[in-house]
């Protein structure tokens, strides 16, 4: 067992001592992960507007594809057998995005879902998640990439001030085949995602990327862990983050680990953050383990600033205000990954989202 | 007719030894349709008194007072500036990461017009601005100064200000990294600027060459934070011919 891996929590529940739970604020978690959440199952996912040839989705019985030792997910799997489940059908090329959306039921009791979404063979897909609203929801996204498949999911955290969620999203992905994951979080009180990926056969790829906005009292944590263990696998993570008012804290951990069998691995991870006001607090930790030096590559960089003092002068410069001259920083630093999104009408809506975070956090 | 006035301008920056002073008494006046060359050696505070006149935050005003047609420039923020009609073409431009250049411009034209130009005028406007300065249509889709080359950041700033008609174009050495070939094609671009816009040109250089292109009407010999000497062109001949070696003293 790697230091990456080790995570053994007594009576399934975590103290914060554990690595994996040390910066989780567990007392917001509204009881998700000791046992005292009222769990329910809900069902809230459905697919909105039509489902295209090629895919179908179902609630039904979910055998789990993979094991874990978190303890949320393990909680979710106790208490359900049953969750959604899309299935996009091998060699399925479906151009237009399939949009999944939860809807909210209040924060009285805590929603268990289970979800698997399942790419076959040489398929291609965008599958969209929506969450808004004010919820409690605990989640266990599965996620199996056969082989040849492309899947893209981009999952948009717009959620409610309201909202605690807890998820898992945890992609195995086999031969030659691709994964590509945009995670958006710019609303929540307390969200903590674990976007993981499971390499299982050679020539898999996988590209993790996200952007974050915490404003005063959010916390997000985004916790990656990309297992290497085939050889000739690509890994690429980049995810940023904008942090503004008092006690907007964010994490990101980017653990990556290179098994002994993994030769040919490339990998390369990245995590940028601008604070924007004094009170916020970003971490951020890449985390690299190599177990055989025969690869391609293998690099991270972590970086945490403020507002460039010499971009902002350039642009007033030219008239631009502070207020605009901020914005166009900001939209700038987003837009590398925001534009990853495809989908024009979604990449606005982010956009302006972080607008109104970033005149929010101007006050 | 518009005049921008520098009186007594005493400017220092903070540094980890205390405030240094950098300019130590500068005195300039400057009217539409203009040209002065401001030479001097390195060091000498030329670029100090161009951020200064833009309002960077890194630089303290200890005294004096610069002023445009009247107006307390020195009270203005940096935008305030600009749409007072003040242009720094500066030696380094920024990167701006994920920022395009059409949206740059279109925003900067925004903010100092008033109002958002017409898109269709605006999309011809941008165009002739720069093929005039044989600049890559592409161009406009790349983000702000980001892996531009040397020559690549001052066409970009000289196209700003031909799109963005200041009263007064500070150009802080914008000779500095270009071959003959770019540094023709910026020269005339400024030029062209004046030609159309009649606004003054205070050109900040430490070589003679680009001087070839913009005449300028009055030079001014910079030296340790203050103008040491003034003259007409014939004072830039004698600079080329003898360097800045007399007034290493002064």
């Amino acid at each position: 067992m790697t230091t990456l891996q080790s995570n053994i929590l007594e009576n399934h529940t975590p103290t914060g001592r554990e690595e994996a739970w040390r910066f989780t604020p567990l007392k917001r978690l509204g009881g998700m992960h000791d046992g005292s959440a009222k769990p329910e199952a809900r069902n809230s996912l459905a697919v909105n507007g039509a489902l295209p040839a090629g895919a179908t989705f179902t609630h039904q019985e979910i055998v789990a594809v993979t094991e874990t030792d978190d303890a949320i997910v393990n909680r979710i799997r106790e208490f359900t057998s049953q969750g959604a489940v899309l299935t996009i059908a091998p060699s399925a090329e479906i151009t237009e995005p399939i949009f999944l959306n939860r809807t909210s039921f209040g924060t009285d009791s805590a929603e268990f879902a289970r979800v698997l979404i399942k790419a076959g063979n040489h398929s291609k897909s965008v599958v969209v998640l929506e969450n808004t609203g004010d919820t409690h929801l605990a989640e266990d996204l599965e996620i199996v990439v056969e082989p040849g498949a492309h899947l893209t999911l981009i999952s948009l955290q717009e959620w409610g001030s309201k909202t605690i969620y807890a998820a898992r999203h945890h992609a195995i992905v086999d031969r030659d085949a691709t994964f590509k994951s945009i995670v958006v979080t710019v609303g929540g009180d307390v969200v903590r995602i674990l976007p993981t990926v499971d390499f299982i056969a050679p020539g898999a790829s996988c590209d993790l990327s996200g952007v974050y906005f915490a404003t005063a009292g959010q916390f997000f944590e985004h916790r990656m862990f990309v297992d290497h263990k085939v050889p000739n696998a690509k890994s690429r993570v980049n995810y940023k983050g904008a942090l503004a008012g008092d006690k907007a804290h964010t994490v990101w951990i980017g653990d990556v680990f290179i098994r002994a069998a993994a030769e040919g691995t490339d990998t390369y991870e990245l995590n940028r953050n601008l604070l924007l006001s004094d009170g916020a607090r970003a971490d951020s930790v890449p985390n690299l383990e190599i177990e055989t030096g025969e690869i391609v590559g293998a690099g991270h960089a972590s970086t945490t600033g403020r507002f460039d003092d010499e971009q902002l002068f350039y642009l007033m410069s030219r008239g631009i205000n502070m207020d605009d001259a901020r914005r166009l920083v900001v939209r700038g630093f987003f837009n590398e990954i925001v534009a990853e999104i495809g989908i024009e009408d979604i990449q606005n809506r982010v956009m302006a989202r972080i607008d109104d975070e970033l005149a929010k956090a101007g006050k | 007719m518009s005049t921008l006035e520098i009186r007594g301008l005493k400017v220092s920056v903070e540094t980890e030894q205390g405030a240094i002073e950098i300019l130590k008494g500068v005195d300039l006046t400057i009217k539409s349709g203009e040209t002065h060359a401001i030479m001097g050696p390195n060091g000498s505070g030329k670029s100090t008194l161009a951020y200064s006149i833009a309002g960077h935050p890194k630089y303290t005003i200890t005294s004096g007072t610069v002023t445009l047609d009247g107006e307390d420039v020195l009270a203005m923020t940096v935008d305030e500036r600009a749409k007072a009609g003040l242009f720094l073409a500066m030696q380094y431009p920024v990167e701006v990461p994920g920022v395009s250049v059409s949206n740059f411009l279109r925003t900067a034209a925004t903010a100092l017009r008033g109002e958002a130009p017409k898109l269709r005028e605006w999309v011809g406007e941008v165009k002739a601005a720069m093929e005039s300065l044989s600049m890559d249509p592409s161009f406009a889709q790349r983000n702000v100064n980001e892996g531009f080359s040397g020559g690549e950041k001052k066409r970009h700033e000289i196209m700003q200000l031909e799109l963005l008609k200041p009263k007064f174009a500070i150009l802080d050495e914008t000779d500095s990294g270009l071959d003959v070939d770019a540094l023709r094609i910026v020269s005339e671009g400024v030029v062209r600027s004046k030609a159309s816009n009649n606004h003054g040109v205070l050109l900040i250089t430490h070589y003679t060459r680009i001087l070839r292109y913009i005449k300028p009407d009055f030079v001014h010999v910079f030296a340790n934070g203050r103008i040491v000497e003034e003259g007409g062109p014939e004072l830039a001949d004698k600079l080329e011919a003898n360097g800045y070696a007399e007034y290493a003293s002064a």
